[in-house]
């Protein structure tokens, strides 16, 4: 270990292994460090011994849940927009090779105490239940625009400029009513809060386009989203043995692994069992940099095995249901999450939902109520509460590269643009997904 | 608008990553094949050899390739196509990641013949496999650098061969450096998957 790096790398969480794996392929001599025996940090998958060791120390799990073996838990769940960037680094770094993809069946919306499934395009806002007659055509004129806009094309702009205009504005030209606005805002274009409507619109459509995007990705989708095969916590090892590949160096297992600073307070090493490795910085999640970072929120989740699908949504094996913070007279949104053995997360026949939101009580448990009632009858539940760190600077000064905690969101919109940021910071230069992938380099050589 | 939308729907593409050791229809069937083994007995080379017909004494750890497609014709007329899955390094640490076994169809556990120390690990990576392997792979025991003189082997074939049969192993000797034996040992498995043995 008593060796020089250019960057050292503190846990195995998913963003820090796509850091790791960018940062080796652009041809950095990266040593990637875990404390934990094992991948993944907070975006590791858990089998069923290991979910009752954190949640039930010393009870053993009852045999009617079936083999712990079959259980891939995460810890974070969250889907993947089949068009988003995310899927873009996937393919950019060719580390799709090492995972496999299902689709995701269904994508809701709580909506008057109800869960409809989310119309996303101008001919599903016609079919849509949610909508009366005339909205139905109103939401249909929306949709048709936001997929047809086009930053760069003047002629799909119908002479707004949605870099001023605010989406409040762009909804009143189309007149669309409160609650087709809630699902628009919260379900489609995934805000987690109505701060947007005062913002500009542009954001706002391309993440409306985006979904419907996503939607047309891949043959056969019946939601914007997709999801690995035995859980999340493949990405960070795929993205660890892309690092590896490319050289970078795995110990893992390090419990007293810390940061060394210069006087000046700058990050020049991690020093672990009586041996140092120097780096020209460090990269990290927040809980190998305690004193840096500071606390912005708190998560509530709710692990549940179920042995039937979520009521209300088609027998699907695999959905979201985003409850609006409106619907609830909440600030923040609640999400349920569903996966089940057909993406080889549970045995047969076992289906495992998660409820997560931001808290905003001193009794967070019972602010899961709303999503936990949509379940039906749950076998067995599991709830965490965890702070959500994020770095009080940005690097440049202490060279300490520290990423964000995990929201509470089901998707993964918001963790890839903390990726993107990191990226940048680190490297000076943002990331650019368009430029020849790893795949076709390979190929031309 | 909403037929036209349709139309392009058909034309996008099939999702990304569908790998697993299942064969696609009309193909040949897929083998993903791992290696193991301590650092230095020769993983790396013994897919170069196979794979480009080359040796590269002063190869260093694997950096840059390490999962190569190989489809492999048997003279029955069979042929099997190998994703090999080499470790990239992560053996040195302890640091293979579950990953690597997922969904393996079969499994080279490589020594040195030279190193007693090496032998004793292909115990050790034999657990690491059962652990974490759903199915249980088609397992090789390989006995790699055959071609050092004879005062330099440190293991012999018997205690190698009857490592192998207690533990349900197939056993073959190779040389990545002369090239000996190489092409026999993915022919070996690719038979065993190609037409498993009754059971």
């Amino acid at each position: 270990m008593d060796e020089e790096y250019d960057a050292i790398v503190l846990g195995t969480g998913l963003k820090e292994c796509i850091i790791s794996g960018l940062l080796s392929v652009d041809g950095l001599k990266v040593l990637h460090i875990d404390r934990n025996n094992y991948y993944g940090g907070q975006s590791a998958s858990l089998n069923l011994n290991q979910l009752y060791e954190r949640f039930r120390p010393g009870q053993q799990p009852p045999p009617a849940l079936g083999p712990s073996r079959d259980y891939n838990v995460d810890l974070v769940p969250k889907f993947i927009m089949a068009n988003g960037n995310m899927v873009k680094i996937l393919i950019h770094t060719d580390v799709t090779k090492y995972l496999e993809f299902k689709s995701v069946d269904g994508s809701y919306v709580f909506n008057k105490g109800r869960v409809e499934k989310v119309p996303a395009t101008d001919w599903e806002a016609l079919k849509s239940p949610l909508m009366g007659l005339f909205e139905k055509r109103r939401a249909a004129k929306f949709f048709s625009f936001c997929q047809q806009y086009d930053e760069k094309n003047p002629q799909t702009w119908r002479n707004w400029d949605l870099s001023r205009m605010t989406m409040h504005e762009l909804y009143t030209q189309f007149g669309l009513d409160v609650q087709t606005i809630d699902f628009v805002g919260h379900a489609i274009a995934l805000h987690q809060n109505d701060a947007y409507m005062m913002q500009p619109a542009m954001p706002t459509v391309l993440k409306i386009k985006l979904y419907y995007e996503s939607m047309m990705r891949y043959e056969g989708l019946t939601s914007p989203y997709i999801y690995p095969l035995y859980g999340l916590g493949e990405l960070p090892q795929a993205f660890a043995r892309l690092s590896a590949v490319y050289g970078g160096t795995y110990m893992l297992a390090k419990p007293d692994v810390e940061v060394v600073y210069d006087e000046a307070g700058v990050a020049v090493g991690v020093t672990s069992e009586g041996e140092t490795a120097k780096a020209k910085f460090v990269v990290g999640d927040p809980t190998y940099f305690r004193e840096k970072v500071r606390k912005s929120s708190r998560v509530v989740r709710a692990m549940c095995i179920l042995s039937h699908p979520i009521p209300s949504t088609n027998d699907s094996h695999s959905v979201q249901i985003i409850l609006p913070q409106k619907q609830l007279n909440r600030r923040h949104d609640i999400y349920v999450f569903c996966c089940s053995y057909t993406h080889n997360v549970a045995p047969r026949d076992k289906w495992i939902a998660f409820v997560s939101t931001t808290v905003e009580t001193s009794d967070p448990q019972s602010e899961l109520a709303p999503g936990l009632q949509l379940l039906g009858k749950i076998d067995e539940k599991f709830v965490e509460v965890v702070d959500v760190y994020e770095p009080v600077e940005d690097g440049s000064r202490d060279k300490a590269y520290i990423s964000k905690g995990y929201d509470a969101t089901s998707h993964f919109e918001t963790e890839i643009h903390d990726v993107m940021d990191l990226y940048r910071r680190i490297t000076g230069k943002p990331l650019d997904l368009d430029k020849e992938d790893l795949r076709k380099r390979q190929e031309s050589q | 608008m909403g037929c036209a939308t349709k139309a392009e729907h058909a034309a996008s593409a099939p999702l990304p990553g569908v790998g697993g050791a299942t064969a696609v229809a009309g193909g040949p069937p897929r083998c993903k094949l791992v290696l193991l083994g301590d650092s230095g007995v020769g993983k790396s080379a013994l897919v170069q050899r196979q794979c480009r017909g080359t040796f590269n004494p002063d190869m260093t750890v694997t950096v840059g390739a390490a999962f190569l497609a190989h489809t492999l014709s048997l003279p029955s007329g069979v042929a099997v196509k190998f994703e090999i899955w080499d470790t990239a390094g992560q053996e040195r640490y302890e640091s293979l990641a579950p990953l690597y076994y997922r969904g393996a169809t079969a499994a080279a556990i490589v020594f040195d013949v030279s190193s007693e120390k090496s032998f004793a690990r292909a115990q050790h990576w034999v657990a690491e496999l059962q652990r974490h392997a759903s199915q249980r792979p088609l397992m090789v025991l390989v006995g790699n650098k055959t071609d050092l003189p004879a005062e330099e082997r440190a293991v012999t074939r018997e205690a190698a061969a009857e490592l192998a049969d207690s533990n349900d192993m197939l056993y073959i000797e190779t040389s990545a450096k002369t090239g000996s034996n190489v092409a026999a040992l993915f022919e070996l498995i690719a038979e065993h998957i190609a037409a498993p043995p009754p059971t």
